[in-house]
């Protein structure tokens, strides 16, 4: 027989023996080598490194987007189940299960609320992600395929959001889903078959609700799962880019995760849900009349993050609003980190003085011009009318398509004219783009009355 | 090299890939097939029976809400089973008695009492259902296939 390597005499006490058979360290850790270990040891602690750099803590450099996506995505896992216990997906019984939430079950509401909310901050909190990785390079190499994991990430969050709007069946829901997977149809060739399969057939109705049900409650959210355990991982591996000031190195000290960024998480994290735990308690989830199929309202929006392309869609041919316009912007998005070879200024917000102030002018020339634009298009151009001749593909779809492309290419090659560098000149254009989308979407959910005509936002509210 | 020869264990590989492929396609397959639409041809809304065209007076439209159609009787006398679906992003479209016009209320597409589009975005007239008459001569519509048509087309109309 093997020696007993403990011996009988100095055997620690129950307690002390099945703490360490669940963690392999002591508990509270009273040097940094210690500390280091215990992230070392610990599963849960395995998503840091064991040290992290101490200007990357700074708030005001990441603003804790990363960690607040998860902190949500924590929340809509947590009420989601909840939520399981009490929801029946069928036309019959759904919208009742709303009801019952409402006004039977305790904290039903509240729950409902939190889920509703934190679902569609997600949505809001994902672009500032984007938005903060973005302007300050942190796309660049060796982190190219993590941004494109991220916009894989941002799909999967607007996809869990479009099918849990299906879910209470009221009228808000129904018309939206059916506006929104319309756009679907447009796609050439599998449109149609690919929209059919979604839907369970050529309309919105039983079978499609089982089906969004299906993908709202465990497809989408496995996949976010699976990715974002893949994201957090090359983050650890690719390590988080050093902010620095411009012309400056950055600074290079570390320190122990354990306390320093444990710390401020988790204080971060009590805050925000403190603040929506507030909010959910005061405001309710919309929730209107039972879907009705023989009846749209007036007018019919999609679901918010939708109104942008939905804005599209006034100004161009289906075939362009749905799939070609987005579908490049999506191309260009997943491009931006394999075309973007300055690591000179990775870490530096808008990458230098210059791209601060290309930043600005951009933005302000993306909200005034397409507001000039969307103007121009309700009461004065008018392509189709003006080439009749030409089916409306062309005429209200190749044709603007090429003149929004020359102006974006004269745009880039006048701000390279004028010296900037290449990736300051795609800082504006991208600018210039995401000012516009916003615009857009801004147009479409507060300038847009009845019959989609443009109106001055207070008369939607008095009316 | 005189003779390209595959051995034995670069054979066995690639009989376990192409294995692999076989098996991958066949389960995609499979569970497709399971989610695809539970529709059975023909079986949309089903076959309604309208009774005698005497019962709608030339230049009405009447409303079908279980069969998602508006039945239309034209000046003429000429019969049509319009699918209330708009073209553009499929919205229930009213008939306004007023104008005469089917008017969308989601993005303000509007049509002739024949379907024709008066006012874009909709890309195309609005689809049909088949309609026919019988040997009694009742009007019998086919909602299980939507017909779409590029331009609204005279010869598609039924007298009685």
């Amino acid at each position: 027989m093997k020696p007993n390597p403990t011996s009988l005499e100095n055997k620690p006490p129950v307690s002390t023996r099945l703490r360490e058979s669940v963690l392999r360290g002591p508990l509270s850790p009273s040097d940094d080598r210690e500390r280091m270990r215990m992230v070392m040891d610990s599963l849960v602690l395995h998503i840091h490194p064991s040290k992290v750099s101490r200007p990357a803590l700074k708030f005001s450099y990441t603003f804790g987007l990363g960690g607040l996506l998860l902190l949500l995505g924590s929340i809509l896992a947590v009420t989601g189940v909840l939520l399981l216990f009490v929801y029946t997906p069928s036309p019959d019984a759904a919208y009742d299960s709303m009801i019952a939430l409402q006004t039977e079950i305790n904290f039903g509401n509240l729950i409902r609320n939190l889920h509703h909310w934190s679902g569609n901050l997600m949505v809001v909190v994902g672009v500032l992600h984007l938005l903060r990785v973005f302007y300050t390079a942190g796309f660049t190499h060796p982190r190219e395929f993590n941004w494109v994991m991220g916009v894989a990430l941002l799909l999967l969050i607007v996809a869990a959001n479009f099918t849990g709007y299906l879910l209470p069946w009221d009228q808000l829901a129904y018309w939206a889903v059916t506006v929104g997977t319309s756009l679907l149809s447009y796609i050439p060739v599998i449109g149609t078959g690919l929209t059919n399969l979604l839907l369970g057939g050529p309309e919105v109705g039983a079978a499609t609700l089982t089906n969004f049900y299906g993908l709202h409650i465990a497809v989408i959210p496995l996949a976010i799962f699976g990715i974002v355990s893949f994201h957090i991982w090359r983050v650890r591996k690719d390590k988080i880019t050093v902010p620095r000031k411009i012309d400056q190195e950055p600074e290079s000290e570390k320190v122990t995760t354990i306390p320093h960024l444990i710390s401020i998480e988790f204080i971060f994290a009590l805050v925000w849900l403190a603040l929506l735990l507030t909010w959910a308690s005061f405001v309710n989830a919309p929730l209107e009349q039972a879907a009705d199929p023989s009846h749209s309202p007036n007018p019919a929006k999609a679901a918010w993050y939708f109104m942008g392309f939905q804005e599209l869609l006034l100004h161009f041919h289906p075939v362009f609003g749905a799939i070609v316009i987005p579908g490049l912007g999506l191309l260009a998005l997943l491009a931006l980190p394999y075309l973007d070879q300055d690591m000179s200024t990775t870490g530096v917000w808008f990458r230098s003085r210059r791209g601060r102030w290309l930043a600005g002018i951009s933005f302000l020339l993306g909200i005034f011009g397409t507001f000039a634009f969307v103007l121009l298009n309700e009461y004065w151009l008018d392509l189709p009318a003006w080439l009749p001749f030409l089916p409306s593909a062309i005429s209200n779809g190749w044709i603007p398509l090429a003149a929004l492309l020359l102006i974006l290419y004269g745009f880039y090659e006048l701000l390279k004219l004028l010296g900037s560098r290449a990736c300051e000149a795609r800082l504006a254009l991208f600018t210039l783009l995401l000012a516009s989308f916003a615009t857009l979407t801004f147009i479409g959910i507060f300038l847009r009355g009845e019959g989609m005509a443009l109106v001055i936002p207070w008369s939607l509210f008095n009316g | 090299m005189a003779e390209n020869k595959v051995s034995r264990r670069d054979f066995l590989n690639i009989v376990w890939g192409v294995a692999g492929v076989v098996a991958v396609t066949e389960l995609g397959l499979t569970g497709l097939r399971f989610l695809s639409p539970r529709t059975v041809e023909g079986q949309f809304g089903g076959q309604f029976n309208l009774g005698s065209p005497d019962q709608y007076p030339p230049g009405s439209v009447t409303p079908v809400e279980a069969g998602r159609f508006y039945l239309v009787r034209l000046e003429d006398s000429g019969l049509l089973a319009i699918y209330r679906r708009c073209t553009h992003l499929g919205c229930a479209v009213p008939y306004d008695q007023g104008t005469g016009q089917f008017v969308c209320p989601c993005h303000g597409s509007a049509f002739t009492a024949d379907g024709d589009v008066l006012n874009a975005p909709a890309p195309r007239p609005l689809d049909l259902f088949t309609l026919s008459i019988n040997e009694e001569g009742e009007i019998l519509v086919d909602t299980a296939k939507a017909i779409e048509r590029d331009h609204a087309d005279p010869a598609v109309v039924v007298y009685a």
